[in-house]
């Protein structure tokens, strides 16, 4: 350890590893961020399943609809619970634009195809912002949930993440009664096992990828949608939670939304408790460490198939 | 034209010859050197042609797409820039360190990463690069997050340092020339059919006996020692060094980018991808500065999208497609060229 030199003295640290509030409240802390971690994935996850397309501009959408939610924050006054919604609803027409112009194209492509135009893609919108918008940081104050937080004994629970973890099951869930107790559902999994064979079913495929793609948009909209309340909103934001979206996803496997949400889950405790326990600058090492753990033994996720 | 093997060799090659001797006597033409923005641009052109080439031999030509050869770019750096910073040294040994390094990392990652395929493999190398970056952000010994500053030294060989952009220009064209003549020579290697059977099917080269885990490995290996050497060529015309000028993603699909976007698996790719990406780069940086953040990268970002969705072989693609058209008109008749 000497050489990374550690942030918190020896005997201090005795101190906070007997401590069982601690442990909890780092726990918490995980699962809160680890549910809107989920919430990012499940949109990715839903996309790469059906579409076996990873969108690379995804972490770049979660910025988009920062911006939108800050800015009507910002001009409008609206409170981001309420323009939630209307980032949902602007990521989900980002979505289906992306797939009409771009990922539309790229079908029968080489398969990195639609991965690297994405990747222009968000080249293309994260410099955008960071032309119009600068590379400042924002943040909205005075928001109804602001710094509110819970106090349960010992334990701090922040409202904003608490809320946002909340939607955040609440969105997973729909999505995933959507896909498996609907009849638009069950197309999208005919869909996604064999695209011929549900073609001729009668199912519009090229519907059921715009939509997904719009779906999967929405998810991470509504997700942007609420962060600015405590996040600061910036061109790179969405960068490092993309990455964090797709190492749900492959851990989760392939198309699996449960698999999403443990993975959310587990990543969000695991970066809390090296957060914590180890050193700030350790969590992404040990979250990303884990997910190369976790695919040498499991080459398709801990849900794949 | 009528014998297929003679313009193997006076054809292709001569043109390559062609081309590095009338970019080694540029800098002798009058006019041309004094303009040290020109010879900056072309520098990088070399550089960043360099690094691609080398990426193109595990992405282009084994058809293994990894998004982490910024970390042996980086180890590349750091070896070279340890050498002459920390230890006070010519930079020669920490060249050698750290290109062998950086070929022992190739083969560490390798062992879990090529297990893995596809969406799998692009994120896995996704997280060394982030583990990568993270560990040397903190890594107090080779400076952290601040990084390695070259102090004042004497120019020439010896520290493979120059005041002048001439001197750079020289060393730029010398790893071109050895990373290209790399991948020239493999190409026409019996390693080289091996690496585009793997490419094109593992289980068909595996079935015809190739080892195609050994194939991946080795291509590996030497895309990394030549990408690491492209780091220090990097550092050395940088003179400093931290972790998010090399290690960083944006770095990594650097790599990716300018190679499709000049035709992977291709010699002529990363040359025609760099000296497309480089100058708009430079320029356009130069022309907005500070005001036009990141409309270089716009651009750069449409090309893109427009590159993969409508030619995805690349420019050389693009050439490719032109040369057969006109063939095809020369075929039916020479009245037809005109008329496409």
């Amino acid at each position: 350890m000497g050489a990374f030199g550690s942030p918190i003295h020896c005997s201090q640290r005795l101190l906070f590893v007997h401590s069982m509030e601690t442990v909890l409240q780092v726990l918490i802390d995980g699962i809160l961020s680890g549910l809107l971690y989920a919430l990012v994935a499940a949109g990715l996850c839903l996309i790469w399943g059906v579409m076996d397309v990873i969108n690379f501009a995804h972490g770049e959408f979660l910025m988009v609809a920062m911006y939108v939610s800050y800015w009507l924050g910002f001009l409008a006054g609206v409170d981001p619970l309420v323009s939630v919604l209307a980032a949902g609803a602007f990521v989900f027409l980002l979505g289906v634009l992306t797939y009409q112009l771009i990922v539309k194209y790229t079908v029968g492509k080489p398969p990195l195809a639609a991965l690297l135009a994405t990747f222009g893609l968000a080249m293309l919108i994260k410099n955008f912002c960071l032309n119009r918008f600068s590379p400042n940081f924002r943040i909205l104050s005075d928001t109804w949930l602001g710094d509110k937080t819970y106090h349960l004994g010992e334990l701090i629970i922040p409202i904003p993440q608490l809320v946002t973890g909340i939607i955040a099951l609440l969105v997973i869930g729909l999505v995933y009664a959507l896909i498996n107790s609907t009849r638009f559902g069950w197309a999208v999994q005919a869909t996604a096992m064999d695209k011929e064979a549900a073609e001729l079913m009668g199912i519009n495929t090229e519907r059921i990828y715009l939509l997904i793609f719009g779906i999967g948009g929405a998810c991470v909209g509504i997700a942007g949608g609420i962060m600015p309340t405590y996040l600061a909103v910036h061109p790179e934001v969405g960068s490092l939670f993309g990455l964090i979206a797709f190492i749900c996803v492959a851990m989760g496997g392939f198309g699996s939304i449960p698999g999403a949400l443990f993975a959310g889950l587990l990543v969000g405790v695991v970066e809390s408790f090296a957060g914590f326990y180890i050193a700030p600058v350790f969590k992404y090492v040990a979250v990303f460490g884990l997910y190369l753990a976790v695919v040498a033994f499991r080459r398709k996720g801990l849900f794949g198939w | 034209m009528v014998n297929p093997t003679k313009n193997r060799i006076f054809g292709k090659d001569a043109v390559w010859l062609l081309f590095i001797a009338v970019v080694a006597v540029l800098p002798l033409v009058p006019g041309f050197a004094d303009n040290s923005f020109r010879m900056h641009v072309f520098i990088l052109i070399l550089l960043y042609a360099s690094m691609a080439q080398a990426w193109n031999i595990l992405g282009g030509y084994c058809g293994q797409v990894s998004f982490g050869h910024s970390v042996f770019f980086g180890i590349g750096a750091y070896g070279a820039a340890m050498a002459l910073v920390t230890y006070g040294t010519a930079p020669w040994p920490g060249i050698l360190i750290g290109m062998a390094a950086a070929g022992l990392v190739a083969v560490v990652i390798s062992y879990p990463c090529f297990k893995l395929s596809g969406h799998y493999f692009a994120i896995a190398t996704f997280a060394i690069v982030e583990i990568f970056f993270r560990m040397f952000q903190v890594w107090d010994w080779i400076g952290g997050a601040i990084g390695l500053d070259y102090p004042v030294i004497e120019e020439g060989l010896w520290n493979l340092v120059w005041y002048s952009k001439t001197g750079y220009y020289y060393f730029a064209l010398i790893l071109f020339v050895i990373v290209f003549g790399v991948v020239r020579w493999l190409e026409g290697h019996r390693f080289g059919y091996y690496m585009k059977a793997v490419r094109e099917g593992q289980e068909t080269a595996e079935s015809l006996g190739v080892n195609s885990a050994m194939v991946k490995l080795t291509a590996m290996a030497i895309s990394a020692v030549l990408t690491a050497l492209c780091g220090v060529f990097f550092v050395q015309y940088n003179l400093r060094v931290d972790p998010s000028m090399v290690i960083s993603l944006d770095m990594a699909m650097k790599f990716v980018l300018i190679t499709i976007l000049g035709g992977a698996g291709t010699l002529l790719g990363p040359l025609a991808g760099a000296a497309v990406l480089i100058p708009l780069q430079e320029y356009t940086r130069a022309f907005w500065g500070g005001l036009g953040g990141g409309i270089d990268l716009i651009i750069f970002g449409l090309i893109i999208i427009l590159m993969v969705i409508k030619q995805p072989a690349g420019i050389v693609g693009i050439f490719q497609g032109i040369r057969q058209r006109i063939a095809k008109a020369r075929g039916k008749g020479g009245a037809e060229i005109g008329t496409p």
